[in-house]
């Protein structure tokens, strides 16, 4: 007696409890993995999980056993020459009884164990390294709200989504096929008929337009029965959930390059802009990241080079600031884009620089931008920029935000106050 | 030319089903078909319960070690994500057959394989394995396949419960200390009660009362250095005799332990009781289970129900399980317990048919004898390590070409002690089955002695086999089992008479 059960429409994720188990206990080493790939991916690449390697040795649950030494013993199978009493000798590694060890078959060796967590368990990871609150993170991996969308007609569907005239038009088709070969016969039978009553009466043959008109009679009744409507006609609209599109968005990173800035204070400025592209991700169909660099002028990078490459001598704010303001000049009118500013600097800037620093921000640049953050990643005093954009902040409230950053928890306030706002509300 | 026609259409009628893929009618003929043929053969099953699944519950199926439930632990997480990297990487295909020791008997068929893989399993897990189950004598002894199911289910929700009142983080850490002594949880020799949930679950508050009493009895004398212990009292030892089954002493004798942590402590000990058969006899098991689908999918051939395609495909699939690469092959990994136990199983229907001289030299019990009784009576009253001494035959050795080595970690050579001739067959057959033999696998470890009137140390004494020494995860078990205990523990190595080693685990290194 055999009962036979389908097993597919419950849960697939038995396990995943277990899973997320092992993923909090070994949270120290998937943050680590998780650190190194936020540093080595671009800011626009976070829509993928990761896989992270742990070394075996500290996974591995120990269990009471044999350890190399004494006496082994082992059969094996697939002798060709040896003959008993025969010698072999050992390989100098003193390797025991072998046999057990299995074979890699890629670079990763048997030393490591090596998972995937997906993109969701990725950004939970990046997120927890800011400190950002549950609600928060929740709100930068939403996608963006949806729009419905008419995409042609389906078989199933609600009754509310019905499409009445395709329907129709379907149930008419179907009647007419399935009826086919009934109105084919009646046509027949009456021609028949016609024929018989043309002829003279005293011919007819009474008997056989009786049954004809039975007969004609039978085959309209059945025509009749065929089902007016069925399951089968029956179509609905179909519907698709398409993001809606929103306007666009620009996003200026302002990095000073200068010889004072370590990567370590690089890598802290980076957090701080995948968030603000995150952030803006969730809004935005479309953004375009303008990376420009500065120390004593300002250029306008690639990304990799924004990060990742070395320049030294001093600090010109305000040449990077003009560069922003050009190219938003040129390429994004503000009509058209919404424009975002982060700029990431230790502090450095030629004293007698920062007053012009003000002088743009406030009559240039401030009117035409949706927001603009600057954080300073320094353990030491402010200097002279910082007072020049604290005054910038305290006329600008609603656009302007700066926040002095030691370590990467520092970083989310200033995203408080971006979610506060509601640009767009 | 005709009649061949007719033949051919007669034939075709027969089939069993048409085309390669799966439909549940189609599994319910072939399953009836199976059973069938297994009932002219008289195989004794447990009813059968077939779930299809996808690929990735098979993944589940495989991480919870082939139970169908059991409590959270991360160390199943670690092995789930080991199979499903496994899986993505192509490194294993799934293999196609998980069956769980219970009744009705669980097996899995999974939604990706074609019409003759889901008849195989069929009659690999729901007549093979299924038929062992309920005949081998150690399955017999030691699970009781009606209850576990309920068992696993009071496990679950105790341990949840547990979770709830004392944290996550608690229970994992006893749970991980209790699964390091996992495999020293066993009773070998002594008939364990037959598990129920339903008393389980009325006599965990009864249990937790007296445990309690039980452990306060053995600590009723309070350590004071005032009190003059009488020596009569000082001789007696406690345990009175060695303890092999570490998790049942800890359960009932720890100290410090609280009544929840005892429960873990059982229901892992109930666990490593269940799977302890299983790793007893993986060749016999196997080979069975390999054996009977090798034969009832020939006989559904044999009577017409299937096509010549069908059984093609499927002795493709066969040869690939039983294959055994030889030793310097770079996919050997020891003796595949299929190839052996269903050449074992082979050989043992070739003596009971066509004996040879030598056959009848080596097995005149069984020699001409009908087959299938042998094979029933093999089945059911060995374990590996006496089925190969029992059954495994000089032809069977010629045709592995099995040598036995001895390594000497003294010596710089690994010496060649018999090959497969006529000096070499009963050494070599003892060899092969003392490598199945669980207590030569695993250290012999022991509670020795527990100073009860002071400090309470434990003595644990491992008794060395061919004076092998502990692996490098002694020291990391031990502080497992100080955990569990609660005070100081020692674990002393002897070779005969001679101590050869000692760990220690104190109160400041757990």
């Amino acid at each position: 007696m055999s009962y036979i059960i389908d097993r597919r429409l419950n849960g697939k994720h038995k396990s995943s409890v277990n899973r997320q188990r092992f993923l909090r206990r070994y949270k120290t080493h998937i943050k680590k993995a998780v650190e190194e790939a936020v540093n080595s991916r671009s800011i626009q690449d976070l829509d993928r999980g990761e896989s992270i390697t742990i070394p075996r040795r500290d996974i591995h649950e120990p269990v009471f056993g044999h350890g190399q030494g004494g006496k082994g013993s082992v059969v094996h199978p697939g002798n060709k020459e040896f003959q008993s009493g025969d010698r072999i000798p050992k390989p100098q590694s003193g390797q025991g009884q072998g046999g057990n060890g299995s074979a890699s078959d890629s670079g990763e060796g048997d030393d490591d164990f090596v998972f995937q967590i997906s993109q969701e368990e990725f950004l939970d990871f990046v997120f927890e390294d800011l400190e950002l609150p549950n609600l928060l993170a929740k709100e930068l991996k939403e996608v963006v709200e949806y729009q419905i969308k008419r995409a042609g007609i389906v078989a199933d569907g609600t009754p509310s989504k019905m499409n009445i005239v395709r329907s129709m038009r379907n149930a008419q088709a179907r009647r007419l096929v399935m009826s086919a070969s009934s109105r084919k016969k009646l046509h027949e039978v009456e021609q028949e008929l016609i024929q018989l009553q043309t002829q003279e009466a005293i011919l007819r043959d009474r008997k056989k337009e009786a049954t004809l008109e039975q007969l004609a009679e039978e085959l309209k009744q059945k025509i009749a029965r065929t089902p007016f409507l069925d399951t089968y006609d029956l179509r609905y609209n179909h519907h698709i959930k398409e993001p809606k599109p929103s306007t666009q968005a620009v996003m200026f990173c302002v990095m000073d390059v200068s010889g004072s800035m370590t990567q370590e204070t690089k890598n802290i400025a980076k957090r701080f802009f995948i968030l603000l592209y995150l952030f803006l991700k969730r809004r935005y169909e479309k953004i375009d990241l303008v990376f420009i660099r500065h120390h004593t002028s300002a250029k306008e990078v690639s990304e990799e080079e924004f990060f990742y490459s070395r320049e030294t001598g001093g600090t010109i704010v305000s040449s990077a600031l003009k560069l922003m303001e050009n190219i938003i000049k040129e390429r994004y009118p503000a009509n058209a884009w919404n424009i975002y500013g982060a700029q990431a600097s230790d502090g450095d800037n030629w004293d007698d620089d920062s007053s012009t620093c003000m002088a743009l921000m406030e009559d240039k640049l401030i009117q035409h931008m949706q927001y603009y953050t600057y954080i300073e990643i320094t353990p030491r005093d402010h200097q002279s920029l910082w007072y020049a954009y604290e005054q910038v902040g305290a006329r600008h409230k609603a656009s302007f935000a700066l926040r002095h950053i030691t370590e990467l928890a520092d970083i989310y306030p200033v995203f408080r106050d971006l979610f506060q706002r509601r640009p767009h509300a | 030319m005709h009649d061949l026609l007719k033949a051919k259409a007669s034939k075709k009628s027969k089939l069993l089903s048409e085309g390669a893929d799966w439909t549940f009618e189609k599994i319910q003929i072939y399953d009836e078909a199976i059973g069938k043929i297994a009932a002219e053969y008289g195989l004794d099953t447990y009813p059968n319960q077939i779930e299809i699944i996808s690929s990735e519950q098979m993944m589940d199926a495989y991480a919870s070690v082939g139970m169908p439930l059991g409590y959270h632990h991360w160390s199943y997480g670690k092995q789930f994500l080991n199979v499903e990297q496994n899986y993505k990487r192509g490194r294993m295909g799934l293999a196609y057959e998980i069956v769980i020791n219970s009744s009705p008997c669980i097996a899995y068929l999974m939604e990706e394989n074609n019409m003759m893989m889901q008849a195989l399993v069929i009659a690999h897990a729901c007549y093979g394995h299924n038929s062992f189950f309920k005949g081998n004598y150690l399955f017999k002894t030691w699970t009781d396949a009606t209850a576990i199911i309920d068992y696993l289910v009071f496990a679950k929700k105790y341990v949840q419960d547990c979770e709830e009142k004392y944290g996550i983080e608690e229970v994992e850490l006893t749970l991980d200390s209790c699964h390091a002594l996992m495999n020293f949880g066993v009773d070998r020799y002594q008939r364990p009660l037959p598990l129920s949930a339903e008393e389980e679950r009325n006599r965990v508050s009864e249990r937790e009362a007296i445990l309690q009493q039980q452990v306060n009895d053995l600590w009723r004398t309070v350590p004071s250095a005032l009190k003059i212990i009488p020596e009569s009292e000082k001789a007696l030892c406690f345990p009175s005799e060695p303890q092999e089954n570490l998790l049942y002493f800890l359960e009932k004798h720890a100290p410090l332990l609280k009544p929840w942590q005892r429960e873990l402590i059982r229901i892992v000990r109930k666990m490593a009781q269940y799977f302890y058969p299983q790793r007893q006899t993986q060749v016999m098991n196997e080979g069975w289970a390999t054996f009977w689908h090798y034969t009832l999918m020939n006989g559904l051939y044999d009577k017409g129900l299937v096509t010549d395609g069908f059984i093609l495909e499927f002795l493709q699939s066969h040869t690939n399980v039983v294959a055994q690469p030889e030793f310097d092959s770079p996919y050997y990994s020891g003796i595949n317990p299929y190839a052996l136990g269903f050449a074992m199983y082979t050989d043992i229907k070739r003596i009971c048919e066509e004996p040879t001289d030598e056959d009848k030299q080596w097995f005149p019990d069984i020699a001409g004898k009908p087959w299938l009784e042998v094979l029933n009576f093999a089945m059911k009253n060995f374990k590996d390590e006496s089925f190969i001494l029992q059954f495994l035959s000089p032809k069977l050795m010629r045709d592995f070409r099995l040598f036995g080595l001895e390594n000497n970690a003294m010596d710089s050579y690994v010496e060649v002690k018999e090959i497969h001739n006529e000096t070499g067959y009963r050494k070599l057959r003892e060899r092969l089955a003392q490598q199945y033999n669980l207590s030569h696998r695993e250290p012999n470890i022991q509670v020795q002695t527990v100073n009860i009137y002071g400090d309470r140390r434990l003595v644990l004494r491992h008794i060395m086999d061919s004076e092998r020494p502990l692996n490098d995860d002694t020291k990391e078990v031990l502080k497992h089992f100080h955990r569990l205990w609660g005070f100081d523990v020692t674990l002393e190595s002897w070779n005969h008479t001679e101590l050869m080693e000692t760990f220690y685990s104190k109160a400041d290194d757990v």
